[in-house]
This record gives C-alpha cells, sequence and structure tokens, in this order.
C-alpha cells in the first residue's frame, strides 16, 4: 500500500510555506498596527457548538467532520472545527467577555467535507473580529483592514463586493411565508442558491416588482442605495433601517476613497450574518469575505454582545500572490567540510555557529553536494595550510581566509 | 479486481426480502438453487449463466459489499442505501431502480407520556434530544434537519421500540406499517422513507462493464416508479408535523402509559438480554430465585415485570448494553464479557465494570482463516503480508473495536476492517482474508471451510454495572443484594 495522503488534504512544500508565512506575516502585522490580538482555538470543538445556535444551515452540518471522543458513550460527537466564527465567538464568552470590547484575529484552518476531494476538505483562514461595537465605524474598520492586508499583499485585480443580510432577511419577511417556508429559503440562499427567492416570489405578482431590481441591485456609490431607496416607500420598517445602514455604511466608505460595487446576492454562507457583508474577489475567485453579526453571541450566551469580522482564505490567496516572495538562492551561504574528519566536522560546526550568532543563515555539507543555488560556499579543511576558502559565484571569486572575522568582511552585512 | 471482467457478483439478502426476491429471481430466469430461507449455503450459482454468482448477506452489509466493489449488484431494501450515502455521498453506489416489492417505512416515533408535553413540539427550541435507532446516519440527518439545537444520538443492533421514552426522545425504526408502530407502544410522528426493494450496482462496474445481459434480465420488473437517485424526499424531514399524528392515536397509548411512569420510579434498572442469550439467561435467573413474568421463549415482554418493586426492567441487545449502562439508561445489564471488551476497547475510560462472571454461555473469541491459506498462526499471517502475499489484510468482523486491537497488538499492517452485521463468516475468502468471530463448538467455522489460527480469549455472560451508581448510596445497597442474589445462581 502506498503512503497517500488523505483525499482533500493538502501537503505544504516549502515553496508553498514561503507563500503561506507571506500572507500570515502581513496579515499579523496589519492585525496588530490596528490593535488586534492573537488567538488560537482548539481543533476538536463540540458538535452542539454549532447545532444549539442554529446558525450553519443543515447542508453545511452534513459536511462536518464529527466523530466520538473517547468518552463518546453518552452519544456526544466532536467536530474537526468547520467555521473560524463561532469557536473565536466561544473563547470570547468563555475568557473574556468582561471586556465588552475585544479585538480579535487568528490564523485558524478549517475541515469541510468536499464530495469530489478534488477541492480541499482543509482550508486555512486568517480572520479577525470586532466584538462588542454597534457601531457602523467597527463595519468600515474591518473591510478596510481586510482590503489593506490583500493590498499589502500586491494582489491586483481586487473586487469588493458590499450586501446586507438585514436587507435580505427583511425581504424574506416581506413574501409573508410560513415559518418552514422561510426556513427552507434562507437555507437555500445561505447555500448560495438565490433560484429559491426568484422562484418564490413568482407566486406573488407584488413582490415581483420588490424583488427583481434589489436581486438585480448593482452599484458603485452609496448615491445609488440612496435613489433606490425612494423605489421602496412601501417596504417595511425593518427593510427600511436595513437599507438606510446599508447606505450609512456605503457613505462612508465614498468619502475614504475605498471603491466597492454593491450586489446584494454577494452573501454566501452563515446565516448569522445581520448587517452588512461584504466579499473580496480576485481575478473573480473569492478570497475573502466577513460581516456584522450581531445575535450570535446573544445566541450562544445571553449576552447582548454585537460584533463584525471577516476571514481571508490563504489557500487561493497564495495561488495569487505577486512573484517577488518566491525565495531566491542570493544570500545562500553553505559550509563544506573538505574531509569528513572529526576535527574538520568541529570547524565546520563551530565556525557555522559563529556566523549564525552573526545572524547569517548557515547549511553545512559533508556529501559534496551541489553548490549551484549557493551565493557563496566556504569550504573547510584541516589539512591544507589556511583552514578556510570561500567561493563567491557572483564575482566568480575565489579567496583563502584564516579567521571568521576576515569571511564576515568578505559575506558584508 | 481479480475475476474475469465478463463475471458478474450479485449480492443477496436474507430475511424480510429474501421470498420476494427469490420469486422476483425465479420469474426473470435468473434463479438460483438453495437461494431460501432453508439454506444453508451462502454462495449460489446461477442455473442459467455460468459467468454469474451470488452471495447471501445480511441486508446491512450490501450496500457497502457494492460500494467497495466486491460485488457488481446487490439487492436490498431502500433504508441501508439510505443510511449509508446520507452519511457517505460519494459512496461508489448507482441506485439502478426501485424493484416492485417492499415492506413497511422508517419511522420516527416516540412515546406519548400523559400530562407531559410531546416530544415533538418544537424541534428547534427543546435542548438535549437522545434518538435511538438502528440507522444512526439517517437520525443525524433527521435532527440536523429539524435544526435540533443538542442532540445525542445512541446506535443500536436493535430493540429501539423499547428505549423511549425513558431512555430516548425518539426512535428510528423500521415497521410494517403504523398499526405496527402503535403496537410496539409508540406514536409514530412521521414516516421518513417507504422501504422498497433497490437494485442496486457498483458505480464503476456499471461504467466499465458490460452487465447489460443481467440487467436486461431485470428490465421488466423495473418499476414505474421514479427511481429513488436522489434519496428519499428530503423536504419532507424539514416539514414533518407530528402534531397531526399525536391526537388519534392517544387512545392506543394509554395502556402504555401506565408502564412508563412506573419506570421512573424505579431505583434500579437492569437489561436483559434478547437474542441468543434470552434462554441461558432465563434459566439461570430461574435458578436464583428471581420471579420474573414476561421473560421467557413464548412470551417476550420488553418490559418483564418483578416482584421487587423497586427494580426495572427492559430487554435489549446484549450488543447495545455496556453503552447503554455507560451513559446511565441502566445501573446493571446480563450481557457477554465480549460485547464488554469491545466497548471497552472503544472507550477506555468508560464508567463500565464488570460485576459478576455468570459462568454460562461459554464462547471463545477467535481468529480464523480459509484452510487454504498458507498461516497456522497470527506470525504467519504477518509473514505473508510483509512478503507483500496479501496486502492489504481485510478482516472482517463483527466485533471491530476488539478486531482493531488485536491487529494493532500484533503489528498486522496494512490491514482493513470490514464492520459486518452477522454471518461474518461468509466474507471469506473471497471478501475477507481474517475472521475475528464467536465460536462455541467451531463446527460452524469449520463447514465454511475456515481454520482458527489464534484464541483471543474467552467470553462468558457476566453482570456489568455502572461505577457511578456504585458510588451512589441509594443504589450500592440494592446493587449489592442484587449480586448476592445472581450469586445463588452460580452453579
Amino acid at each position: 500500500m502506498e503512503n497517500q495522503k488523505c483525499k482533500g488534504m493538502r501537503d505544504l512544500l516549502p515553496n508553498d510555506m514561503i507563500n503561506f508565512r507571506h500572507i500570515e506575516g502581513a496579515f499579523r502585522n496589519c492585525c496588530l498596527k490596528y490593535g488586534y490580538q492573537e488567538v488560537r482555538t482548539p481543533t476538536l470543538e463540540y458538535l452542539h457548538l454549532f447545532t444549539a445556535i442554529g446558525t450553519l444551515t443543515p447542508n453545511m452540518l452534513g459536511k462536518v467532520y464529527s466523530f466520538l471522543d473517547w468518552n463518546g458513550w453518552s452519544g456526544e460527537r466532536v467536530v474537526l472545527r468547520p467555521d473560524g466564527t463561532i469557536p473565536i465567538a466561544r473563547l470570547y464568552i468563555n475568557n473574556l467577555s468582561e471586556h465588552k470590547i475585544r479585538k480579535l484575529f487568528y490564523v485558524n484552518n478549517i475541515f469541510a467535507f468536499e464530495e469530489t476531494g478534488k477541492k480541499g476538505r482543509e482550508r486555512w483562514q486568517c480572520g479577525a473580529e470586532f466584538i462588542g461595537s454597534a457601531k457602523l465605524a467597527a463595519d468600515v474598520e474591518i473591510i478596510l483592514l481586510a482590503r489593506e492586508v490583500v493590498r499589502k499583499l500586491g494582489i491586483n485585480n481586487i473586487k469588493l463586493q458590499l450586501s446586507h443580510a438585514g436587507l435580505v432577511k427583511a425581504l424574506i419577511k416581506e413574501l409573508n411565508l410560513s415559518p418552514g417556508e422561510e426556513a427552507k429559503i434562507k437555507s437555500h440562499i445561505l447555500d448560495g442558491d438565490w433560484q429559491a427567492l426568484m422562484e418564490a416570489k413568482t407566486t406573488i405578482s407584488e413582490l415581483d416588482k420588490l424583488i427583481s431590481p434589489l436581486l438585480s441591485l448593482k452599484g458603485k456609490s452609496s448615491g445609488f442605495l440612496h435613489n433606490t431607496r425612494a423605489l421602496y416607500q412601501q417596504a417595511s420598517p425593518d427593510f427600511q433601517s436595513s437599507l438606510d445602514d446599508f447606505t450609512n455604511i456605503s457613505t462612508l466608505l465614498d468619502s475614504l476613497g475605498c471603491d466597492y460595487e454593491i450586489d446584494i446576492t454577494a452573501i454566501s454562507g452563515f446565516e448569522y450574518y445581520t448587517g452588512v457583508c461584504f466579499q473580496l474577489l480576485a481575478n473573480g475567485d473569492k478570497i475573502g469575505g466577513g460581516g456584522r453579526y450581531d445575535d450570535l453571541i446573544p445566541l450562544m450566551s445571553e449576552k447582548n454582545i454585537p460584533a463584525c469580522g471577516f476571514a481571508l482564505y490563504i489557500d487561493p490567496m497564495m495561488k495569487l500572490l505577486p512573484m517577488e516572495h518566491k525565495e531566491s538562492g542570493e544570500y545562500r551561504i553553505l559550509i563544506r567540510g573538505e574531509e569528513s574528519t572529526p576535527e574538520t566536522m568541529k570547524s565546520c560546526f563551530t565556525l557555522a555557529q559563529a556566523l549564525r550568532d552573526a545572524k547569517k543563515t548557515i547549511e553545512i555539507d559533508f556529501a559534496k553536494q551541489e553548490s549551484s543555488g549557493y551565493r557563496w560556499v566556504i569550504s573547510v579543511s584541516d589539512k591544507k595550510p589556511s583552514t578556510f576558502a570561500i567561493w563567491d559565484s557572483k564575482q566568480n571569486q575565489r579567496t583563502e581566509v584564516a579567521s571568521v572575522l576576515e569571511i564576515l568582511n568578505i559575506l558584508g552585512g | 479486481m481479480e475475476y474475469q471482467s465478463n463475471y458478474v457478483k450479485l449480492a443477496l439478502p436474507k430475511g424480510r426480502f429474501m421470498l420476494p426476491t427469490a420469486n422476483l429471481l425465479q420469474e426473470i430466469t435468473l434463479g438460483f438453487k438453495d437461494y431460501n430461507d432453508k439454506t444453508r449455503q451462502y454462495r449460489l450459482r446461477s442455473r442459467r449463466f455460468p459467468h454469474l454468482s451470488a452471495k447471501i448477506f445480511q441486508e446491512k452489509d450490501i450496500p457497502t459489499q457494492v460500494a467497495i466493489g466486491n460485488y457488481d449488484l446487490g439487492i436490498c431494501g431502500s433504508d441501508w442505501v439510505e443510511e449509508l450515502l446520507v452519511r457517505y455521498p460519494a459512496s461508489a453506489l448507482v441506485r439502478i431502480s426501485s424493484l416492485d416489492y417492499g415492506e413497511g417505512s422508517v419511522y420516527a416515533a416516540a412515546s406519548y407520556q400523559a400530562g407531559s408535553p410531546s416530544p415533538i413540539e418544537s424541534p428547534a427550541e427543546k435542548s438535549n434530544w437522545h434518538i435511538v435507532s438502528e440507522y444512526p446516519n439517517l437520525a443525524q440527518s433527521l435532527a440536523l434537519n429539524l435544526r435540533m439545537k443538542t442532540f445525542k444520538i445512541y446506535p443500536v443492533w436493535g430493540a429501539a421500540e423499547v428505549y423511549p421514552p425513558d431512555s430516548a426522545d425518539i426512535a428510528i425504526l423500521w415497521a410494517k406499517n403504523e398499526d405496527a408502530v402503535v403496537a410496539q407502544g409508540l406514536v409514530p410522528l412521521s414516516e421518513l422513507l417507504p422501504v422498497t426493494a433497490i437494485l442496486l450496482a457498483n458505480r464503476e462496474y456499471f461504467e466499465n462493464k458490460d452487465l447489460s445481459q443481467i440487467l436486461n434480465c431485470f428490465s421488466p420488473k423495473l418499476t414505474s416508479r421514479p427511481a429513488p437517485y436522489d434519496g428519499w424526499d428530503k423536504e419532507k424531514f424539514l416539514s414533518f408535523n407530528p402534531q397531526a399524528y399525536i391526537p388519534n392515536k392517544l387512545n392506543a397509548q394509554r395502556k402504555t402509559v401506565t408502564s412508563h411512569s412506573q419506570w421512573q420510579t424505579k431505583e434500579i434498572k437492569l437489561a436483559l438480554p434478547d437474542g441468543h442469550q434470552q434462554s441461558p439467561t432465563s434459566q439461570f435467573l430461574k435458578r436464583t430465585g428471581l420471579t420474573l413474568k414476561g421473560y421467557t421463549k413464548k412470551e417476550l415482554n420488553r418490559r418483564p415485570f418483578t416482584d421487587l418493586d423497586w427494580l426495572g426492567i427492559k430487554v435489549i441487545r446484549p450488543q447495545d448494553m455496556p453503552l447503554q449502562v455507560a451513559n446511565g439508561n441502566f445501573d446493571l445489564a446480563i450481557t457477554g464479557k465480549d460485547w464488554l471488551l469491545e466497548h471497552l476497547s472503544r472507550f477506555p475510560s468508560s464508567p463500565v465494570k464488570e460485576l459478576l462472571d455468570l459462568g454460562f454461555g461459554m464462547v471463545r473469541i477467535v481468529s480464523a482463516v480459509n484452510r487454504n491459506m498458507p498461516a497456522t498462526n497470527i506470525d504467519d499471517l504477518r509473514a505473508l503480508i510483509q512478503s507483500g502475499k496479501i496486502t492489504p489484510l481485510r478482516v472482517a468482523s463483527e466485533y471491530i473495536n476488539i478486531a482493531d486491537k488485536y491487529l494493532r497488538d500484533n503489528y498486522i499492517n496494512p490491514c482493513k476492517l470490514i464492520p459486518t452485521w452477522g454471518a461474518s463468516e461468509a466474507f471469506l475468502p473471497e471478501d475477507a482474508d481474517l475472521l475475528i468471530d464467536n465460536t462455541q463448538t467451531g463446527e460452524t467455522l469449520a463447514q465454511h471451510n475456515l481454520k482458527i489460527i489464534d484464541v483471543l480469549f474467552e467470553s462468558t455472560a457476566c453482570l456489568i454495572g455502572n461505577k457511578d451508581s456504585l458510588d451512589s448510596h441509594n443504589k450500592n445497597e440494592k446493587i449489592e443484594f442484587l449480586v448476592q442474589l445472581l450469586s445463588k445462581g452460580l452453579s
């Protein structure tokens, strides 16, 4: 039997990890500069954490990796974390809720079964959550933070799409469906199937007028929303106030020079969103998304704490990074022992340590390996009169030296 | 696969669908000699096609056997197909068509208790649901679709009907009709899935192999009913309104209401085994002097009566007992050491322990291989695997956790464990290489051309108990009394 990896799982090779760490590093730097603090939640959580709040759709819950823990005789199941935000909310409630405002960020993997095994079943994401503020400034801050991370990474052709979950929910309410029907339509929409709403509306002709323009609602400024509002004078107060909220946030984004596109269908994922939602796309690929989820913490803890947040998807972003982040061999340094004697080996290790203390990255070779990827190769011999010889592959030049200090002079820096 | 490309293998059901399936095959000229309920054969040859053979399985094993490619085609009930596909939608199964026979439905059922609201009143509001079922995957799907906030699923080998209301809120079970559910003392809440026989194919073989000659024979019998390609009607789960059922069933329930409410008042709850273990257990209990009504071969009451007014008794499967004692549904149970060990191998910190060896029902748990396998012990077998002659080793067992540990302890690697639901000896040699099973005399194994290469342990009936119950001052005294009483039965 071959040592195959599990279906849908991915190995991250050295070059992948350079990109991974680069994204993680840029994300961490941005978050720290905005005053967010890093946390990490465990890989295993109870299944009921995700079922109890009723926020993930049955379709999503049907795709979790769940199993019985070692004490699973009670029938209690555990899952590999299927979502980033809900565990953070739990962590906040369990440990940090004495502080009303907490700004947290994380880099975590999430797990979801994907039938073909062609897409990843383990997905890495970096996310930030602004807990405790209902102010629209918080919505704007997380949008700006997400956008800044992507910009710092040099990813081009970014599109920011805005929608509003409160608006969508108010719209569904207008349909006057039975609770069961309503839950079904919501599930369809959350699973990304807007067709269900189109189908529902066709049965009631007055609603056609309301829904069709809203579903095709695509604009690039708050003025667009302002004018849209004039069309919906008859709509419910919930609908009106969501539209106001949406307009205010987009007005603020306008004034900050942040480009966006309004697209009411740009919500996928989680029922826990209540306010403005956004998606980030690069060359048409979705690389992140987030929004306001004021009901989540109240559902979990009876504490009335609003929150908003986002996650960026590391896997698709790794493919979009500009080339200059790939590792170059320009500054690589190799120490090569000419003999395999204990004396030579000792000299090699001593030299390497001295150079590492001087902040150089050093590899040691006793196997006469290929040295073409290295800028400098330092030969070490106890049998030759001068202990060290440095080969500079860029200058095509060989220099014999006797001390570590001389080597450092040549290496520079 | 090893066999020739034109060779077709069919998996056929035992049990409820054996007779109608045999009739169908006869009618479409695909008859097999010895496919009837008296047969002792598991392997069948086609009367008509030399390249067609069949094997008889427990229905529950058939979808898996077809999905993993051991069989090209299979016939079994839609309930077992959906039980697999609802959890593993990527299984390599094609539901070719419903056949024109079927029986019963899978129901969600609860018990009606006077004075308390229906457990189904609002699934999304009540917390901590307990669902018991032979169909744990369907049960989980139901719980998710009804958006139950928190729930626990108790998978059982059988007798799901005896758990509600005291040990579970809902049972998901198969029954011939609603009246049959009511007759078991339950209220049917919803029909989840009508059960028809289904003709199944392995997806890969269906795409790449010529099965047309055999399928041709089936074609006149494929029903006009739409093939259940998309599974059962999931929407039905979402919209089920149990309120409509309940008032009609109330009268039928009156008689069971009293016995249920009595169960709550019992201080000690004991589980007794059904099936093969029932008769020796019944005889043993007779020797102890414990009066018991409704636990005889002639009359099996799932809730037998005893004159110890603090003792409540239910009859369930011995396989399910350790888990049910661990989770506190029962304080005590009479089961086999094999099932206790199976449970403890999976849950080492479980609060279940053996209190008394009852001595009867001795079996040996053995590992066995086909007589022609060049191995006389487990070391030989390991050497065969290491030499690459068998790789991976396919192991069939009802005791998956005992088997798993045994394989680990003996450095058997690589191997694949195939869980079975009885009649495991039929798996060798075609569908498994090693069997881990219980045997009394070894005769059945010998009949199937198998030889024992190792004895894992000997198992007898034993009394098991929950450690927390033993620690409870109130319960401890009564448990001690029962242990003393049962000791009288030891010969």
